[in-house]
């Protein structure tokens, strides 16, 4: 196993090297220099050129990578000009609540969509495994906004009950706190989510009802509760683990979408207003920490699932 | 036996086995999986609703016309009613001609970024499956690498930097999406190479190019037709997220969701003719293609295994 380890970290530090290097050369072709941000629009070629060497970004781009992955190492993000901040305090101020959303819907999600995938295979084309195919059918045909619209439109217009904006408050604890405003886009992000694996999870519990030992194990006289928990929870989760580290980058782009939709200040919304200012420091972070996030959360979803099935371990 | 002359047989029956008992119909594999294929209503009503769409969004104009150009103050927010079956915009702009316009723009970007996203993908999956070794490897660590890339991110920044229009998404979108089909390409040419006909055309001597365009692809073409439409669909969807954002097509362009960014303004307001019918265009086209994308998958699987 130790070998597939090593070789699953060579492909891991590879892969992380690569996609550093492109995201790098893409936004520095996209975006050379952040003179104009710093200076103003009606700045002038000899001062934009000043500022370019003063600030390195007249070196060849090898050099300018190499020291920007430099500075990432060791926590420096860039400097945004646009909001007169460092990224990294840009970023820490948001990334409670980022986490929070994203986190929050992720665990959800997993812990509807896995009863609903044994349910759904054990009720095999009754009614409700119909109804919930095509439910979860319809939602991952739609783009996520649109869900979140009629959410607000369902639950903050026409019916009061819900907030139709997010919780602006500044500290982790009260927005946690705060179910009236988060929990339209919690739910948006969840339910998207739980329609996105239960395609999976519905026929990976399928495949596992189909083998031999949950036959033995009702043939043992088992009863049918035991032979779902003891059994199918187990073999069906394992799916689980691969999936979360497949959706990641869907999780992330799910949380800009939500954020800009409640107007929800985190890492997110943070990536729209930058976007739109052509602040590129920041963009150039949130894209090369959110690829490496990627890597890694893959990385760690192959781990886990070799320590979770040992078949694949003595494969 | 005399020279000239053969041993005559029985004329050729070819509706009886010679055990005894019916033959059949030939089920050639392609016959077999359109049988399959039509057998899902689905699949059917998937067909159809695509073919609306797509007389709808291009021949719709030619019979409903509407002005999408000169604003009109005067008919700003108008409901439902005479003259606006479907309401108007807040530029004075009809939301039905709005709606055929948006889908022309849906459909284009969605077909031409699917078309770019196969040929790169099969190109990449063909030559990594058929060379092998360093390059396979080699081309493979490149898919992972885009495999990382964080699609949405990547597309809107050089959506904002490179203006909107079909041609740059479609590249966009089709350039950052290669990748699983260049994995599914790859899988199936490991497949096939070992096959007969294609060691018999190495044999002949087959250059590799020659070899990869007439044999392996070709028999692919299962696997590509089937990733074909989940591309267009997730590239349906990708369209109408960077065009809620804000960094779609802009006038005298439009797309479905330029319209819905425009119309969540209006939500308390009550103006449910700005989001609703076209958010129910863009889930109703996905999901067509989403039933085709399903069927096909499961009647070429079909057919596979009844090989």
């Amino acid at each position: 196993m130790s070998a597939y380890l090593l070789r699953r970290i060579g492909t891991s530090i590879v892969v992380l090297i690569g996609i550093s290097i492109f995201m790098y050369l893409l936004l520095h072709e996209v975006f050379p220099s952040p003179a104009k941000i710093a200076l103003g629009l009606k700045a002038t070629p000899a001062s934009i050129a000043a500022f370019n060497k003063q600030n390195g970004y007249d070196r060849p781009v090898i050099a300018q990578y190499l020291s920007y992955m430099n500075g990432l190492v060791h926590g420096n993000l860039g400097y945004s000009y646009a909001e007169n901040q460092t990224v990294a305090a840009l970023f820490q101020e948001r990334l409670a609540r980022s986490i929070y959303l994203s986190g929050i819907s992720l665990l959800l999600a997993i812990l509807i969509a896995l009863p609903l995938g044994i349910f759904q295979a054990v009720r095999r084309n009754t009614v409700g495994d119909n109804v919930a195919t095509s439910a979860a059918f319809i939602l991952y045909s739609m783009p996520s906004f649109f869900l979140g619209l009629i959410l607000i439109q369902v639950f903050a217009l026409s019916f009061p009950i819900l907030g139709f904006e997010a919780s602006q408050s500044t500290s982790i604890w009260v927005v946690i706190g705060d179910w009236h405003d988060m929990l339209l886009p919690i739910l948006t992000l969840t339910l998207i989510t739980v329609a996105n694996f239960s395609r999976y999870m519905r026929s990976s519990s399928i495949d596992v009802l189909a083998q031999d030992y949950i036959k033995v194990a009702r043939a043992k006289g088992l009863p049918e509760r035991l032979v779902l928990l003891r059994h199918m929870v187990r073999n069906a989760s394992l799916p689980m683990v691969t999936l979360v580290g497949l959706f990641l980058p869907a999780l992330l782009a799910g949380n800009l979408i939500t954020e800009t939709l409640f107007n929800f200040e985190g890492l997110g919304l943070l990536f729209y207003t930058s976007l739109g200012k052509e602040d590129y420091p920041v963009l150039l972070a949130y894209t090369l920490v959110g690829a490496v996030f990627v890597v890694l959360g893959n990385f760690v979803a192959d781990i886990a699932l070799t320590v979770a099935d040992p078949r694949i371990r003595l494969a | 036996m005399a020279a000239g002359r053969q041993a005559s047989l029985p004329p050729l029956d070819t509706t009886r086995a010679p055990e005894g008992g019916e033959v059949g119909a030939v089920q050639s594999g392609w016959r077999l999986a359109l049988r399959e294929f039509v057998r899902n209503r689905l699949a059917v009503a998937g067909i159809g609703i695509l073919l609306f769409f797509v007389v709808f969004c291009f021949l719709g104009p030619l019979v409903y016309h509407a002005n999408l150009l000169d604003v009109n103050l005067i008919n700003a927010h108008d409901p439902p009613g005479a003259g606006h079956p479907l309401g108007a915009d807040v530029n004075g702009f009809d939301v039905l001609g709005e709606l055929m316009k948006g889908g022309q723009a849906a459909l284009e970007i969605g077909f031409f970024a699917a078309f770019v996203a196969i040929t790169i993908g099969a190109l990449v999956g063909a030559v990594a499956g058929l060379a092998g070794g360093i390059v396979d490897t080699v081309l493979m660590r490149i898919v992972d690498i885009f495999l990382s890339v964080p699609f949405l991110f990547v597309v809107l920044i050089l959506a904002a930097r490179y203006g909107a229009s079909v041609l740059s998404l479609s590249l966009v979108i089709g350039g950052f999406s290669w990748q699983v089909p260049a994995r599914l390409v790859r899988g199936e040419v490991l497949t096939i190479r070992e096959r007969d006909f294609v060691l018999a055309a190495r044999t002949a001597g087959t250059r590799s190019w020659r070899l990869i365009r007439k044999h392996l692809l070709p028999n692919s073409v299962g696997v590509m037709v089937v990733n074909v439409t989940f591309q267009v669909a997730d590239a349906i969807l990708a369209v109408a997220y960077i065009g809620f954002l804000g960094f779609g097509l802009h006038y005298p362009n439009l797309d479905w969701g330029d319209m819905i960014s425009d119309g969540v303004g209006y939500m308390q307001d009550g103006y449910w003719w700005l989001i609703y019918p076209v958010g129910i265009c863009i889930v109703l086209t996905v999901m067509a293609l989403n039933f085709i994308g399903d069927a096909l998958r499961d009647s070429l699987d079909v057919r596979l295994r009844r090989r």
